[in-house]
């Protein structure tokens, strides 16, 4: 396998060179780089554009400036890389660290939501396939897929941010609305769980009754001025993710997994009160790893105490339902910082510019996580509804077609229930395919996110390259084109490996 | 009486008989044509499709190799026009009286309507030119690359893998930036040379697959000649996987070129395109909401429709993804109960008895009964 990568390391080098080459050039071909030298009224002008022209080499034609621009980045052999200067004279080197990690976060956030929700749609949907629920679901990706990047981030913006935070100077949901929401929520619910008649409605109205019995906490408890966990949530929505991550992972029949995830829920209440003290006197990075890791830590060892034949499951679902309540015990707090963002931003929290407010002096590292996630939100819900859609469909069709296998039936045919079936035979073989489009979606959105940052005023490396390009900042250009491009090779080689890894079967060769 | 819920589905074997005696007899386009003419998303989709590029095309007229045919709209899509509506609201009442600014007006008076229809004029040119170019480059260098393997697939893959590895907006940028001033038609084609390399390395696939098949070593211990075999024996097998990769390339050059223009890459004033006019008007949405909704709703409706379509040919090329009646749902347990009172012989259908006579589940159903009877 090594002797593998190593060659497939070596044609990737060879391509980069050629296509750099080809964008070098073209990219050169674009436009005048001085343009807006030219058109300045400096007494200097002329001095102006020889100090360019020398800085950027620009006397020299640009198939040989390449080769200039190369020995630059060949460079980072000997541990000195210069990707050479941007127009305005800046290193590209940092230009790059700048924007590299705001376009990360943004990518990561979003590709991991749109996986975790586009996979499980697109399971419900093949595994209802041909419902109500089936079609909807289709429809709706299809929608996702025609709709214009641009076009979705600037209804989010002008739209729904405003909406929302009109909302927000005054949160009164009417009860029209509330059974309105309700009713919907409890459709899809209904829809999504399947059966017959009678199931259905048993489902339908159990999803009413408690949407409607959450819109009218949140109503009355004003939640969206003063939004509060506290301990019994914390208990309630642990023990919720005991039960359905447990039934997911293993099933409710396997006691002491059911145990060992209840036990993680109960020590995550437990943690409630000590974490409150550990946050006010160390609001610090350090103290929300620390609660991470002990809860989730603290978790794994109850798991392996409650013993029994298969430990390593029980401890899985232990460690998945500590993580869900280390995060519930972090989002409480930082919940707890809220009315005070609010008058921070004057009542409009959803921010529609940028990735962070400019001024943060002084601010805690609670406040700080506000103002990201309310950054991060609308960027991150326009990258998220078209790669959901993708996935969906993708998880679907292989889904669909892992259930016709003959080890299926087989798995039937020995007596397993549907949920072994589904979870443990079907759905890690249908992940496979998956793995390779996600590996290659990566790669691909690092550099894909031009659009949605320039909607978004996100000063990422998208945002630097469609200004580089602009002004024919031919340096900056292949300063970004360099990072996306090694990244797309690097996912690449990753989904293959992947493949292989996932699937015994495939060689790699 | 036999209770239809408590008899097992039917198994798949007995539904794909009765699909071949339905095909017996048909040739494979007889019977692609029919699948697809059954599909009525594909259907309803097509007909859209027909409608808007009669719309775009008859309203505002268009130019053909510099000759102008005019249009039976009053309005074009450069001139600015009196504001007749405060603030160019839209003239249009709803249902049928349009008035003289459907669209409604942009802040200079520019007709919204006409604006809208030159701009998806030209998607529809980008769409068609684009989807060409691509499509038959990418079958020319992914079939000379899977018919003959050896270097030219070894240097035909590397170029492929070069063109790949550039992000495709960066691609479209350059080129747009470079060739924008060309048109519609001159974008397209620059695209299209360099959006072959999706469906090139599909081609390949196939082709490498297919040249090891018995039917080719026949047709070659025939005495085919090369283009003969890939043309007349392996292309036409590769024809479904074809035809919905182009047509889903074609959706997604619109999305390429609205992106395009919207970050100002692409088509430039004074001619018009959709992501253009989104662009120029973002920041009139408080004031005018109407100047970014319609462009919006064409590049969604086109783009929906031709992946509707798409949809429709892969399930009509591919029988394996056809669409079988399932099981009956609770929506439609629920319409044939609210229904009950209203049909032919007033019968009242329970949860435990939904079939009605002349469903077809039911006579699948009483079907499956009778055979397990015998």
């Amino acid at each position: 396998m090594w002797s593998y990568v190593l060659r497939r390391l070596l044609i990737a080098v060879l391509v980069i060179f050629a296509a750099s080459f080809l964008v070098y050039v073209l990219a050169a071909n674009s436009g005048d780089p001085l343009e807006d030298l030219r058109g300045s009224t400096a007494p200097n002008k002329e001095a102006l554009i020889a100090a360019a022209t020398a800085r950027l080499n620009l006397d020299v034609p640009p198939p040989l400036r390449y080769f200039i621009w190369l020995g630059g980045v060949l460079k980072v052999f000997i541990g000195q890389i210069d990707l050479g200067q941007s127009i305005d004279g800046f290193p590209v080197t940092t230009l790059l660290a700048n924007s590299m990690w705001s376009t990360f976060q943004l990518v990561t956030v979003a590709t991991v939501l749109a996986i975790i929700v586009g996979v499980a749609i697109g399971m419900v949907s093949a595994l209802r396939q041909y419902s109500g629920f089936d079609y909807g679901v289709t429809f709706i990706a299809f929608l996702f897929f025609a709709l214009p990047t641009f076009w979705v981030g600037q209804f989010l913006k002008l739209n729904v941010a405003v909406a929302f935070n009109d909302f927000l100077q005054d949160p009164v949901i009417t009860p029209l609305w509330m059974i309105l929401i309700s009713l919907v929520l409890a459709f899809i619910w209904a829809s999504a769980m399947g059966g017959q008649l009678k199931r259905w409605a048993i489902n339908f109205g159990a999803a009413f009754v408690v949407a409607l019995g959450i819109s009218l906490y949140v109503q009355f408890t004003d939640f969206f001025q003063q939004p509060y966990l506290g301990p019994v949530w914390i208990a309630i929505i642990g023990a919720a993710a005991a039960v359905v991550l447990t039934e997911l992972t293993t099933g409710l029949s396997n006691r002491k997994a059911f145990y060992s995830a209840l036990t993680a829920a109960a020590l995550t209440l437990v943690a409630w009160w000590p974490v409150q003290y550990l946050f006010a006197y160390f609001a610090e990075w350090w103290a929300v790893g620390l609660v991470f890791v002990a809860v989730i830590a603290l978790s794994g060892v109850a798991a392996w105490l409650w013993g029994g034949d298969d430990r390593a499951v029980s401890v899985r679902a232990a460690v998945l339902t500590g993580f869900i309540g280390a995060l519930l015990l972090f989002v409480d707090y930082v919940l707890g910082s809220w009315p005070s963002y609010l008058s921070l931003t004057n009542d409009r929290p959803i921010a529609t510019i940028g990735s962070q407010t400019a001024d943060q002096e002084g601010w805690s590292i609670w406040l700080q996580s506000l103002d990201s996630f309310t950054h991060l939100l609308l960027p991150t819900l326009t990258i998220m509804l078209i790669s959901l859609a993708s996935y969906s469909r993708y998880s679907r069709a292989s889904l669909l077609e892992v259930m016709q296998m003959d080890y299926v039936r087989t798995a039937r045919a020995k007596g397993l229930n549907e949920r072994t079936v589904v979870m443990r035979h079907a759905f890690r073989n249908a992940l496979i395919p998956l793995a390779t489009i996600v590996a290659f979606d990566l790669g691909g959105l690092i550099g894909g996110a031009v659009i949605t940052e320039t909607v978004f005023s996100w000063r990422g490396m998208g945002m630097l390259f469609v200004n580089a390009l602009r002004h024919v900042d031919l340096n900056t250009i292949m300063g970004v084109f360099l990072v996306t491009s090694i990244f797309a090779l690097i996912f690449n080689l990753l989904a293959d490996i992947t493949y292989s890894v996932l699937d015994p079967r495939i060689r790699l060769n | 009486m036999v209770n239809p819920l408590s008899t097992p589905v039917p198994p798949a074997d007995e539904i794909v008989t009765i699909e071949q005696q339905e095909v017996a007899g048909l040739s494979q386009g007889a019977i692609v044509r029919r699948r697809f003419f059954r599909h009525v998303g594909a259907m309803i989709s097509l007909g859209v499709l027909l409608i808007i590029v009669l719309l775009v095309y008859t309203s505002v007229g268009f130019d053909l190799f510099g000759l102008h045919v005019p249009g039976w709209y009053h309005h074009n899509y450069v001139t600015p026009y009196p504001i007749e509506l405060p603030g160019g609201a839209p003239t249009w009442v709803l249902p049928f009286d349009f008035g003289s600014f459907p669209f409604g007006q942009d802040d200079i008076g520019r007709d919204a309507f006409a604006r809208v229809m030159r701009g998806a004029q030209q998607s529809i040119v980008v769409m068609v030119v684009y989807g060409l170019i691509a499509g038959v480059l990418g079958i020319v260098v992914g079939a000379i690359a899977g018919f003959f393997r050896g270097w030219w697939d070894a240097i035909l893959m590397r170029l492929t893998d070069v063109i790949i590895i550039i992000p495709v907006i960066l691609l479209g940028a350059v080129v747009g930036r470079t060739w924008g001033s060309l048109g519609a038609a001159g974008l397209a084609v620059m695209l299209g040379l360099f959006g072959w390399a999706v469906l090139a390395r599909l081609v390949r696939g196939e082709f490498l697959g297919l040249r090891e098949r018995e039917f080719v070593d026949a047709a070659r211990v025939a005495g085919a000649s090369n283009g003969r075999i890939v043309f007349r024996h392996i292309l036409p097998n590769t024809a479904g996987v074809l035809i919905v990769n182009i047509s889903l390339t074609m959706a997604g050059a619109i999305l390429l070129e609205a992106a395009l223009s919207y970050l100002g890459f692409g088509i430039r004033e004074p001619d018009v395109s959709l992501g253009q006019l989104l662009n120029d008007y973002q920041g009139a949405f408080q004031t005018r909401p109407w100047l970014f909704w319609w462009p919006g709703v064409f590049i969604i409706g086109i783009v929906l429709a031709i992946n509707f379509i798409g949809d429709g040919l892969r399930d009509a090329f591919d029988p394996r993804q056809r669409r079988m009646p399932g099981k009956i749902g609770p929506y439609r347990e629920m319409g044939l109960i609210l229904s009950a009172p209203f049909r032919r012989g007033g019968k009242t259908v329970s949860a435990d008895d939904p079939l009605a006579p002349g469903d077809p589940a039911t006579h699948r159903a009483e079907k499956a009964a009778e055979e397990e009877a015998t």
